[in-house]
């Protein structure tokens, strides 16, 4: 039972054909890595999923609904969670008021003109907070928080209306090696926890062998190959066009040095 | 070639850089390792003046430069590649690079357009055409490549490999031992390991805004104590 | 046909001289981002420079022009001093203190305008050799008109041939985008600004000085041109010379022809275009996304706490304080108390969405002149008691806000602050030129406030409690989650609609109630003074408030407070001066320049560093 349907999609900027005729399909409770190389198009399929973006052709359904041509908002009331490539948070606030924020909209009450807002579903959010680790920072300012936190905040915040499936843009950008696996086992055992699905870019190869239950390989605006990670490492044409003589991921490189 | 002793930097009351001290000998590549956050962005953009240490020297070429402008610490034939590639999008690659030319550097490579074309073909192809349309990896030879207009003796890399595909990583990589060999003094801040290991010579581990560890790439590597602490291998 | 052709041709050469003034601002504003309003003071410069040059010099053509080019490159001179003196020292600071600096500068300008020149309009020659008219289609077009067309395209090609043809233009595109980047690049970034405010200035001086055969020279050229050349620039998109050019040919078109069928809108017609663009094109004609000026703070210094318990206690101790008071105060210092009171609502509710929305008007004046007119309108045309009328003029003022605040929260940045000056002009074009209704210049007298409340005592009360109110109630919502919305939105758009916040929304929703509050005080101050005019609407009304705003600071809560009980007492203690203008614009230049993060922020900074703090925030 797939949670995310795209079909036929396609979207060019100016001439250039961005994305043309991408389908594919995210099953209930599945982590699919989306991998390709710079400008084949990830962003933009991205973007035209969280409603960014509008396609020119083809569709995208979400758990029976189309969402094309609804903008970001109501595909997040839908149940579809994002976090960002480089991380969005709202630097005034703690770490706690981030995720009561995210709380506030889910529960509808942003045009509350006098609760003190700090006071707001605060045991909800400790609870998110805790899951990803951070209760302990939960009254420092995001502005003040190292990286690696920061995405776990993030990660926090995409939790808290209880999604069916999360929108990951690289994830791990910008993270040490250990870091970058210890966040997405992190997210890797909530979601299977609580049945959400992923969809996320990346391009470290060791983070996406490791988490990724299927892949999908774009290349200039084509979806080139699609299945398990072995598979997919082991296609000459994904070699060729995006992963290279293997050096800088993984076991290729640990043997060099070794 | 280059020395810094004593850095530090804050930002507003946070202390990003203490007591950062080291220095780079001619034609070496150094590796500034240490995850996000922890201070090696900060550290070239210190030694480059885009931010304002709050104290410390640095030394290139046996001049003091720490209380220079940045245009006047790139005059002097340090150049910078910032992270975030900062290309001007609203110019052709052509005019990128030109904005960048500067008067021949003794002891120092000339670079001319043909070379740089040379060094990065998929630049060529595209020399007139508005540097916006390019792709993520080829703007990240653009960077390179304008830094290089400069015919620096020395250039600052901050984290080259950055959300590129591998394959373009392994290119990214040529060209820095392309520049080694032409005898490019080279500090690059780098997350990517695999990276770091193919092109530095030595390496300096920075956590938490103080340096942890100057030795080889190589025995930073074969440490395991290292990887383990630091590297998080 | 003649008729139309000469028309066409007259709004041509205004296109051509409007075109002058705005490829300046457009280019200084390209690379430095900051929004210059001395810009209209260079070119009234340009004018006042040129006609005494022109009186000095020989008669003839040559005297003629070489006197124009003078005063265009003494103006450029006047740029680089006021770069190198003033915005050098300040290109750090939030881009807004720019943004006021210059305009200190405007009012140093007029008045060394009326110092050198006379309080008269002067009238300049005409061309020599250039005197004549030619025929064309049975009308008459001077020939003077020609030639100021041609130097307009003359200097578009010119402009065209040096931001695309050499390696100086590409260096100023360049900067437009990445200065910082620039000067890692070996860019002397100093000296680049330097020049480009001479270019620019040039401009704006060689535009006024050109008009110089074509209309007096008036102490009113500055600011009713730099609305018009905000339009033109705003309209072109930001930083765009051809840009620059359509929009001062399609403003000066409308203008010349909107005058043969609409005599009585055509101020207004000019922002209507704009208004239709800009929703259309959110970026001008030509224009291209901008990083975002106008951004008034860092936004994690911003706003973060409430007051404390202690701080509470400290507002109630003051407020109590106010209270006690007017029993000791004389006449004179209720009613400077009473204006203290009036205004700090004025700036409280500027600084609700600036502060807390990050949305920057440089058109508040609209919302505070709605409701002053609308009080006036209301008490002495409809005859209603003024206790109705309090509660309705703010409804007037929200209604506004509503109607403008609709389009504004469609942009960002220098847009949306550039759109919300342009309402603000339409209010004011609307109140000028529809003087049955308002009383055009003299406005509206005898606005008396009921008996009960024409005690200066007892009305001192009444500012105080609604001022109260009024400020406590913005706080308070700053603090509910409708506050914490808002500054969602203004930390991380994309996050904010990520979670499902409808931004704009609420951004309205917080423009609406920021107008009402406004509105408040706008009638207030017309019960206090009995009288509104059309300078409660104008320009420099609207950057009063702004002024307020960054002078306090805008970081905190009672920096609008504290800005608008400054602003209120030196404009009190400077009237009595003759040069007072230029007395406040220095100071307002040395705030500028000594406090960047205003008076409660660098007081902060001094304890701070003083090491007075105790501890500081988390």
């Amino acid at each position: 039972m797939s949670v995310l349907t795209v079909s036929g999609l396609a979207k060019s900027f100016g001439g250039v054909q961005a994305l043309r005729d991408v389908n594919f399909t995210l099953a209930a409770g599945e982590i699919l890595a989306m991998i390709g190389p710079n400008g084949a198009g990830k962003s933009t399929c991205f973007n035209c999923i969280n409603g960014q973006l509008r396609p020119d052709l083809g569709s995208v359904t979400f758990a029976g609904h189309e969402l094309i041509g609804l903008p970001p908002r109501r595909i997040w009331r839908l149940g579809v969670g994002r976090t960002f490539q480089i991380t969005a948070t709202f630097g005034s606030m703690t770490v706690a008021e981030n995720v009561q924020m995210a709380l506030i909209s889910h529960h509808r009450r942003t045009r509350a003109p006098w609760t003190l807002a700090t006071r707001l579903h605060r045991e909800e959010a400790l609870a998110l907070l805790d899951a990803v680790g951070m209760r302990d920072q939960a009254e420092r300012r995001c502005s003040v928080l190292a990286y690696g936190d920061l995405k776990r905040v993030e990660l926090a915040v995409a939790l808290a209306h209880g999604p069916r499936m999360l929108l990951m843009d690289e994830p791990t950008a910008g993270m040490a090696p250990k870091e970058r696996i210890a966040l997405m086992a992190l997210t890797a055992g909530i979601v299977h926890d609580r049945g959400i699905s992923v969809l996320f870019t990346e391009h470290d190869m060791d983070v996406v062998f490791a988490n990724a239950d299927r892949i999908i390989v774009l290349n200039r605006g084509e979806l080139i190959a699609e299945g398990t990670p072995a598979a997919v490492r082991d296609n000459p044409m994904v070699q060729e066009i995006y992963l290279g003589a293997g050096s800088m991921f993984g076991a290729a490189a640990a043997g060099a040095h070794a | 070639m280059l020395e810094v002793q004593g850095l530090h930097t804050h930002y507003g009351r946070a202390e990003i850089l203490a007591d950062v001290s080291f220095a780079v000998g001619a034609g070496e590549v150094v590796a500034l390792l240490g995850r996000n956050g922890a201070g090696k962005s900060t550290t070239l953009k210190s030694i480059m003046r885009l931010v304002r240490p709050t104290k410390g020297e640095v030394t290139f070429l046996g001049e003091r430069i720490s209380r220079l402008d940045p245009y006047q610490i790139c005059r002097r034939g340090l150049g910078y590649v910032p992270e975030d590639r900062r290309i001007f999008t609203d110019l052709t690659v052509v005019e990128n690079l030109e904005v960048a030319r500067q008067a021949p550097r003794a002891g120092a490579p000339l670079w001319t357009l043909e070379r740089l074309f040379h060094l990065f073909p998929n630049l060529a192809e595209r020399r007139h055409r508005s540097a916006r349309a390019m792709s993520g990896g080829e703007q990240q030879m653009l960077t390179v490549a304008r830094t290089l207009m400069g015919n620096p003796r020395a250039i600052l890399l901050d984290e080259p490999s950055e959300g590129l595909a591998p394959v373009i990583v392994e290119q990214m990589a040529r060209a820095v031992q392309e520049l080694k060999a032409e005898g490019v003094t080279i500090v690059l801040s780098e997350q990517n390991l695999h990276f770091a290991a193919v092109v530095a010579d030595r390496a300096i581990i920075i956590e938490k805004g103080r340096i942890r560890y100057t030795g080889t790439m190589r025995a930073a590597l074969a440490d395991e104590t290292v990887r383990a602490t630091y590297l998080m291998v | 046909m003649g008729f139309y052709v000469v028309q066409f041709l007259t709004g041509l050469a205004s296109a051509a001289s409007l075109f002058l003034v705005a490829s300046g601002l457009t280019i200084i504003f390209g690379v430095t981002r900051v929004v210059n309003f001395a810009h209209g003071s260079f070119y009234m410069l340009g004018a006042f420079i040129a006609y005494s040059l022109v009186k000095t010099l020989p008669l003839g053509p040559t005297g003629f022009w070489v006197g124009v080019v003078l005063a265009a490159l003494a103006v450029g001179v006047i740029g680089v001093v006021m770069e190198v003196t003033i915005l050098r020292r300040i290109y750090q600071a939030p881009e807004l203190f720019q943004l006021v600096a210059t305009f200190g500068v405007v009012m140093v300008a007029k008045d060394a305008a009326l110092l050198f020149w006379g309080p008269e309009d002067r009238l300049g020659p005409r061309a020599p050799g250039l005197n004549k008219a030619i025929e064309l289609f049975g009308s008459r077009v001077p020939e003077y008109d020609l030639v100021v067309i041609a130097l307009g395209f003359v200097v578009l090609g010119l402009l065209w041939l040096l931001f695309n043809r050499t390696r100086w233009g590409a260096v100023v595109r360049a900067a437009t985008q990445d200065r910082e980047m620039l000067s890692a690049l070996g860019i002397n970034q100093k000296l680049l600004f330097t020049a480009v405010f001479f270019l620019g200035s040039v401009l704006a001086g060689l535009g006024g000085a050109l008009q110089l055969p074509r209309a007096s020279v008036s102490h009113q050229m500055d600011l009713s041109i730099i609305a018009t050349v905000f339009v033109v620039v705003v309209l072109g998109g930001m930083g765009s010379i051809p840009g620059a050019f359509l929009a001062a040919v399609i403003i000066s078109e409308l203008s010349a022809f909107g005058i043969l069928i609409f005599p009585k809108i055509t101020l207004v017609l000019m922002f209507l275009v704009m208004v239709v663009v800009l929703v259309a094109r959110p970026f001008g004609i030509l224009g291209k996304p901008v990083p975002d000026v106008g951004e008034p703070v860092q936004s994690d210094e911003t706003l973060t706490r409430l007051p404390s318990a202690l701080g509470w206690a400290g507002y109630v101790a003051v407020v109590a304080l106010l209270l006690a008071i007017p029993m000791l105060l004389s006449e004179f210092y209720l009613v400077l108390w009473t204006q203290v009171f009036i205004f700090a609502l004025f700036a409280a509710s500027l600084h609700f969405i600036m502060g807390g929305g990050g949305m920057v008007s440089f058109g508040h004046a609209a919302y505070f002149g709605l409701g002053g007119y609308g009080c006036a309108m209301l008490l002495v045309r409809a005859g209603l008691p003024m206790e109705a009328t309090l509660l309705l003029a703010p409804v007037v003022a929200a209604a506004g806000a509503a109607l403008f605040g609709y389009f504004c929260v469609r942009l960002s940045g220098v847009y949306m602050a550039m759109l919300s000056l342009a309402f603000a002009q339409i209010v004011w074009s609307v109140v000028f030129q529809w003087s049955d209704v308002t009383g055009g210049e003299d406005g509206v007298n005898r606005v008396w406030p009921s008996p009960w409340a024409k005690d200066r005592v007892v009305f001192y009360y009444l500012t105080l409690t609604l001022a109260a109110v009024g400020i406590f109630t913005l706080w308070r919502l700053l603090f509910a989650p409708f506050g914490y919305t808002l500054r969602a939105g203004r930390d991380s758009p994309m996050r904010a609609e990520s979670i499902g916040i409808d931004i704009r929304f609420h951004r309205w929703l917080a423009f609406i109630i920021s107008g009402a509050a406004a509105g408040v005080a706008g009638s207030l101050l017309a019960l206090a003074k009995g009288f509104v005019g059309p300078t409660w609407v104008d320009i420099p009304r609207s950057i009063d408030a702004l002024m307020m705003v960054l002078i306090g600071g805008v970081q905190t809560l009672v920096g609008p407070i504290l800005g608008a009980l400054t602003f209120v007492i030196l404009e009190d203690r400077l009237s009595a001066f003759d040069y007072w203008r230029s007395a406040f614009g220095l100071i307002i230049i040395l705030i500028c320049v000594l406090m960047p993060k205003g008076i409660v922020g660098s007081g902060r900074a001094l304890i701070g560093r003083l090491g007075l703090g105790g501890g500081g925030e988390r």
